[in-house]
């Protein structure tokens, strides 16, 4: 049984409410779509007779700082009875809340959470949007592009005052981050170039 | 006749409800699951798995690694069956720089495929049973999981992390000999199953503390996101290796087992009929491969050989910038997902043209499952309840990060 071809299904997402756009990436259907409406759109996703999506995957966040929307949520679903998948991508900042799709798969939840605890996206109608993956306690959201990979703070167990103790982090050697970027290839503007362009 | 109101009938119902923390240190709880039980006497009334005593940030510093230096974390997702993840991670970069590994080198990554699952199973069926009471099955499984581990070390170095599938193909080809070796084990190892057999499938206890218990309807698994085993148990014919094949599945001859009652028994046997297809499928990958380059002949994205840098200047400038930059993968994203023992185990890779990824979302299997103790063990005793979870499969290096 081979993947269902995934031409006739992109026609049919992308009549679907709330899609502004299908593609194809390396073979995969890719839907853009609108972040209100999106609880009409899962349920039209998994209901639809041609399409069927069953099963919510997985779903991730993404970060992407220099957009005025900075988060992308992408959602990965699969339908076991016709055999193929669709990933769903909204965007959405910071505040502005995402509903929840939880009551169309249930699995949704957990997802929910990590994409809370690790980006901060906010998921409206989500009644457990606890953290999930970081300790108790933990503040700040670790896999946004502007939080440092080392982290704030570092907890050790203090023997003298017997409990564990936070504290803020100190790196013995500076954080090395390396560029790699070609000079030649990567720069696109080299400075001078403001001369060409007067004319 | 004046209506007779019946004496009005005070009851006072003793409620024994009390919550209890079920690890992170325990046994049982298959590394550091924190289950907090809300306990109705011994029923359990509701379950709330704390999860990420474990969280390494897996995710995170695989944006500031090298595609290559990324590898080794996904043999520490889930341990018990390191090749299978870095699986997904090696065909989602080759699908991304749009290359494909040689033929030798895909028969070698199935055949180790098939290995890492008769690996895992092996530790989940013989753990399981140890969680609930029975010690021998462990005690021999064990044993065997030396052999398997042997092969492993063999072919990449290393028992447990091997590090072996790579973008472009595996680390180097198969030592002399490990072939034979593999196939005179494959000819043993049914034995083997078959005495596991005795130890547990008609087991009377054994079937009294698996059977029924934790039933999962096909709906429901479905609607909780269950892959792999755990769903075959509840009746859904579903396996990427058939239905969505990968590498040189469609080349093999191998059957599916599916499920009918979709309760903690079932998924043991989804589990000993999936290790005797994985002997087969191994004596096949065996049979039909052939000597050839075991990754690509590109040396931009895989290293040279060593006696070639000794004598060949550019060999040496490549094998420098592959350890040290590493290489570009073009913009674009995909999820690529393979099956792994537990399950679908995918990862949704975002590239941004450098070297690095600019995101991996690691799609664990067992994050799914976990999340359905609730619903699985709601009204059952607190043993049947490590039974459940015995039964999930769940290893935390995968389900934290």
């Amino acid at each position: 049984m081979a993947p269902a071809p995934a031409t006739t299904v992109a026609d049919i997402v992308a009549g679907l409410p709330g899609v502004t756009g299908t593609r194809l990436e390396h073979g995969e259907l890719v839907a853009d779509a609108a972040r209100d409406g999106l609880m009409e759109l899962c349920l039209a996703l998994r209901d639809h007779p041609a399409l069927r999506f069953e099963q919510m995957i997985d779903l991730a966040g993404l970060d992407w700082p220099a957009r005025a929307d900075r988060f992308e949520v992408v959602y990965n679903l699969l339908s076991v009875t016709l055999n193929h998948r669709v990933r769903v991508v909204i965007r959405t900042d910071e505040t502005t809340p995402v509903p929840s799709v939880h009551g169309v798969w249930p699995v949704a939840t957990w997802w929910e959470r990590e994409a809370w605890d690790m980006f901060g996206i906010v998921f409206s109608g989500q009644p457990d949007l606890r953290r999930i993956l970081t300790d108790y306690g933990f503040e700040g959201h670790p896999l946004r592009k502007d939080f440092p990979l080392t982290g704030y703070v570092e907890v050790r167990y203090d023997e003298e005052r017997k409990q564990v103790v936070y504290e803020p982090v100190k790196l013995t050697q500076d954080f090395r981050n390396f560029d790699f970027v070609s000079p030649w290839e990567g720069m696109t503007t080299l400075p001078g170039d403001e001369k060409a362009k007067r004319s | 006749m004046p209506n007779e109101m019946p004496a009005k009938a005070t009851q006072t119902v003793e409620i024994d409800s009390h919550s209890i923390n079920f690890g992170p240190q325990h046994p049982a709880a298959h590394g550091v699951l924190r289950l907090i039980l809300e306990m109705d006497g011994e029923v359990v009334e509701r379950a709330d798995p704390h999860i990420g005593l474990l969280h390494r940030g897996t995710e995170k510093l695989i944006e500031y690694k090298s595609y290559i230096q990324a590898v080794p974390y996904f043999d520490r997702l889930d341990y018990v069956s390191p090749m299978c993840q870095e699986h997904a991670f090696a065909l989602a970069t080759e699908k991304l720089l749009g290359i494909e590994a040689p033929v030798r080198a895909k028969w070698i990554r199935t055949l180790f495929s098939e290995i890492t699952r008769v690996l895992n199973h092996l530790l989940n069926v013989t753990t399981y049973a140890l969680d609930v009471g029975a010690i021998t099955p462990s005690l021999w499984g064990f044993e065997e999981r030396e052999t398997l581990m042997e092969f492993h070390e063999a072919a990449s170095g290393a028992r447990l992390h091997a590090n072996y599938f790579r973008p472009g193909g595996v680390s180097k080809d198969l030592p002399a000999g490990l072939e034979e070796k593999i196939a005179a084990w494959a000819e043993t190892f049914p034995k083997f199953i078959d005495d596991l057999e005795t130890l547990l499938t008609n087991n009377r206890i054994w079937k009294q503390r698996t059977v029924d218990i934790g039933v999962v309807p096909a709906e429901m698994a479905l609607a909780w996101g269950f892959t792999g085993p755990c769903l075959r148990a509840s009746g859904v014919p579903w396996d990427l290796r058939k239905s969505q094949p990968y590498e040189m599945y469609d080349e093999l001859e191998f059957r599916i087992a599916v499920g009918r009652n979709g309760d903690c028994y079932d998924r043991y046997l989804m589990r000993m009929a999936e290790m005797r297809e994985s002997v087969s499928m191994i004596k096949q990958c065996l049979a039909l491969m052939k000597p050839g380059p075991v990754k690509v002949l590109d040396h931009k994205i895989s290293p040279p050989s060593r006696a070639e840098m000794k004598r060949s200047m550019e060999a040496l400038i490549h094998h420098f910038k592959l350890y040290t930059e590493g290489y570009h993968v073009p913009a674009g994203a995909t999820y690529t997902a393979v099956e792994a023992p537990k399950g679908e185990f995918g990862v949704y890779l975002v590239a941004d043209g450098t070297n690095r990824p600019y995101r991996c979302k690691i799609r664990a299997t067992g994050f799914a499952h976990l999340q359905a103790i609730e619903v699985m063990s709601k009204r059952h005793m607190l043993a049947d309840a490590v039974a459940i979870i015995g039964s999930l499969d769940i290893v935390f290096g995968e389900i934290d990060r």
